[in-house]
């Protein structure tokens, strides 16, 4: 089985650690990943602000840099849903418009394969109980994409269940959106805030110390929300969770090289 | 009254509605109330799913054939005794009715409440003339009342609360016809009193009615008016003449169909299994109902929207208002915010399509959206309201709109950056090793938008493509 990561491009500029938890977690469980060093973007932002043209490069360097590959797993819901709903509307467009059928190819060779983190563990790999320890409260936001458009279902709280010494709290209006949006966040500032606050504050009634989740780009709009309030939480990628053990409570090790000798 | 539904905000003043307390209150209660009862509503039916396949299937047939449909309908109608009228926009339409209304001798009418009218501006281009229209739902009455605009489809006036509405009533009716009550209170059960004796003078004085209808069945010519309240049933029946605004859109091919939609309706913009008022009325019959049936039907946009093979499925809508129940924008931004007589999720995309997206406010609509797909969700005939609304910012940029023409640019640099991997790396590698010099917040208006609410996050020591090079 041959698995690509790949970790998205803001995990790649901001939150590193986030990639490199599930580099950790995936090699625990047995999984040798490679990060095929062609990927950049998968264009979501682009697409979501309505530049599908720009997208068009980075649908076929997608599937160029994940070929050959048997799963692409990425720690991020909107950006499978981008591949999943938006690769296969971006070649049929590109077709309507007299442009040949060579976007639709790459889009259909890749989509199948590209599957988001808990899809990953869950239905390939068949486990819920990843080893994982984490002694701490935690609540869970599902963001939008994950929820709605992915159905992740009821797979990332069957993870968190799993985790030993993790209390996983109900998070009220869990379901609604946390007001990020890619560029609403800057287009429509106001409801932005006004969104994240609610989210903040219904995060903030659980007495959690972390609320978790399966995207990053909510959680930079969440987290920086609880920041700038000085709130005693922190926002925190389901992946980084997941690849606490016991031997490494905080994740130390997965940064340092030796932990994958493999390669 | 004439300048009601005038003088729309732009989207752009929700900053207000995001800082109005009241309002937001009012909207967050209401909306939520709503939006839990329509869940268990609908939970009850467990075809659901198939009924809104259904539903989202018989419209898409439809408006394929809208023409062949049309023109039974119009065949049927006729047959039955109505007349119809054609009108190609809101300036036709308003002068055919204001026509039929001048022709009766008239000066007052009575409306049901139709979203069409609104989107044409009915009543003021009747004033205009002349022509007095009564708003008779309760809540289009307090809107018409308080010289304000409707911020929702359903209930138009969800951003009052009741305390409001009772001095709206106290300090209004009687300018209008009778007034209210001494010492109104503010009791769901005074202030429907008021409305009910305040209206009822109007529904037995009226000659003319005017109204929109649900559905109209082409088999048999015949027009549907769903409603809770019996003043829409008031105003089909008492009046000599009726008149309804229909946009073409809303033809059935057959009485059968009416079993999904009557389904879907209810359930999604009342959460009631079954609305109070179901109103049939096929042309006109000796010595019941009106003598004298019309019938306009109104495109007003609705077949260039048909000639978009993406965006037509917003023609599908049967004005539920599921959808701005469930968006977490409309629920902060309020319905004015809109510009429009189509406020939250389906106004976004409706309203571009019918009036194209020249002005600002309009080229904002596509934007005013997390896609976060709460309204798909809930929508009884499955319209893809994402979708659509990335495929009309794609046509707003496209004709480089308003405030797009640096963003284009931004993103052409990006795109290429994006499309060269090694760059791309220098890039973050810069961006990471310079982090100690970013401030905590930034004084461009873009960044500003960003860092006046939130931290930005802190920079990694490396990216992770960096890192992974190095680690292998």
């Amino acid at each position: 089985m041959r698995v690509a990561l790949f970790p998205t491009c803001v995990n790649d500029a901001i939150h590193p650690r986030t990639g490199q938890a599930v580099v950790a977690l995936l090699e625990r469980l047995g999984v040798q990943v490679d990060f095929p060093a062609a990927q950049t973007c998968c264009g979501q932002p682009q697409y979501n602000t309505g530049y599908r043209r720009a997208t068009e490069p980075l649908v076929r360097r997608m599937a160029g840099a994940f070929a050959g590959y048997d799963h692409v797993v990425t720690p991020s819901g909107s950006c499978t849903a981008m591949v999943r709903d938006n690769y296969p509307r971006i070649g049929a467009k590109a077709r309507t418009e007299g442009r040949g059928d060579g976007l639709a190819r790459a889009a259909a060779s890749l989509v199948p394969r590209v599957l988001e983190l808990t899809e990953f563990l869950v239905d390939v790999l068949g486990v819920s109980d990843v080893g994982a320890y984490y002694p701490h409260r935690v609540s869970y936001h599902p963001s939008c994409h994950g929820l709605r458009m992915l159905g992740l279902g009821d797979r990332p709280r069957r993870l968190l269940e799993a985790v030993e010494g993790l209390e996983l709290v109900e998070l009220p209006g869990a379901e609604e959106c946390c007001g990020f949006g890619g560029t609403f966040a800057v287009k429509n500032p106001d409801v932005s805030a006004a969104m994240g606050a609610d989210k903040v504050r219904n995060a903030l009634s659980t007495g959690a110390e972390v609320l978790c989740g399966a995207d990053n780009s909510c959680l930079l709009h969440i987290g920086g929300t609880l920041r700038r309030a000085d709130a005693p939480m922190r926002a925190v990628h389901l992946a980084e969770i997941l690849a606490c053990t016991r031997a490494d409570p905080t994740g130390t090790g997965w940064a340092t090289p030796r932990a994958r000798s493999s390669a | 009254m004439s300048d009601t539904y005038l003088g729309m905000p732009s989207f752009p003043q929700a900053k207000a509605s995001t800082r109005d307390t009241r309002l937001r209150a009012n909207l967050t209660h209401a909306t939520r109330t709503i939006r839990d009862k329509r869940a268990r509503a609908v939970a009850e039916l467990d075809d659901w799913a198939q009924l809104r396949e259904a539903g989202k299937r018989i419209k898409d047939r439809t408006l394929r054939h809208l023409d062949d449909h049309l023109v039974q309908l119009e065949q049927n109608v006729t047959a039955a005794g109505g007349t119809v009228h054609w009108a190609a926009d809101a300036a036709e339409a308003n002068r055919i009715v204001a026509d039929l209304v001048k022709a009766t001798g008239e000066r007052e009418v009575v409306k049901v409440k139709s979203m069409a009218t609104q989107e044409i501006e009915l009543n003021e281009a009747l004033a205009a003339e002349g022509i007095t229209a009564y708003e008779t739902d309760l809540a289009e009455l307090i809107v018409q009342l308080g010289e304000d605009r409707p911020s929702h489809i359903l209930v138009p006036a969800i951003h009052r609360n009741r305390g409001e509405v009772r001095d709206i009533f106290a300090a209004k009716m009687g300018e209008w016809g009778r007034p209210a009550p001494e010492g109104l209170g503010d009791s769901p059960a005074e202030l429907a009193e008021a409305a009910r004796l305040h209206l009822r003078e109007k529904f037995l004085r009226a000659k003319v009615g005017i109204s929109g209808a649900n559905f109209m069945v082409a088999e048999t010519g015949t027009l549907v008016v769903v409603e809770s309240e019996g003043n829409g049933r008031m105003c089909l029946t008492l009046p000599e003449t009726l008149i309804s605004v229909v946009g073409i859109e809303k033809v059935l091919p057959t009485w059968r169909d009416l079993e999904v939609f009557l389904q879907l309706l209810p359930r999604s913009s009342t959460a009631e299994r079954m609305n109070p008022y179901t109103s049939f009325w096929t042309g006109t019959s000796d010595g019941d109902g009106p003598r004298n049936f019309h019938l306009v039907l109104l495109d007003n946009g609705r077949t260039d929207t048909l000639a978009d093979e993406v965006g037509r499925q917003a023609l599908r809508c049967i004005r539920c208002s599921a959808c701005l129940n469930v968006c977490p924008v409309y629920e902060r931004a309020g319905g004015h915010a809109y510009g429009s007589v189509y406020p939250g999720p389906i106004g976004a995309i409706l309203t571009p399509q019918l009036r194209g997206t020249a002005s600002a406010v309009d080229a904002s609509l596509p934007f005013a959206s997390t896609l976060c797909g709460a309204c798909y969700e809930v929508c009884p005939v499955a319209i893809d309201i994402p979708e659509v609304l990335v495929h009309l910012r794609e046509q707003v940029v496209e004709r480089d709109g308003p405030g797009h023409r640096t963003e284009r640019a931004v993103v052409r640099a990006g795109s290429w950056l994006l499309d060269h991997p090694a760059a791309l790396g220098a890039v973050e590698r810069w961006a990471s090793r310079t982090r100690g010099l970013h401030p905590r917040r930034l004084p461009t208006a873009v960044a500003r938008a960003w860092t006046d609410s939130r931290d930005l996050p802190e920079l990694p020591e490396a990216p992770f493509r960096d890192w992974w090079r190095k680690s292998r």
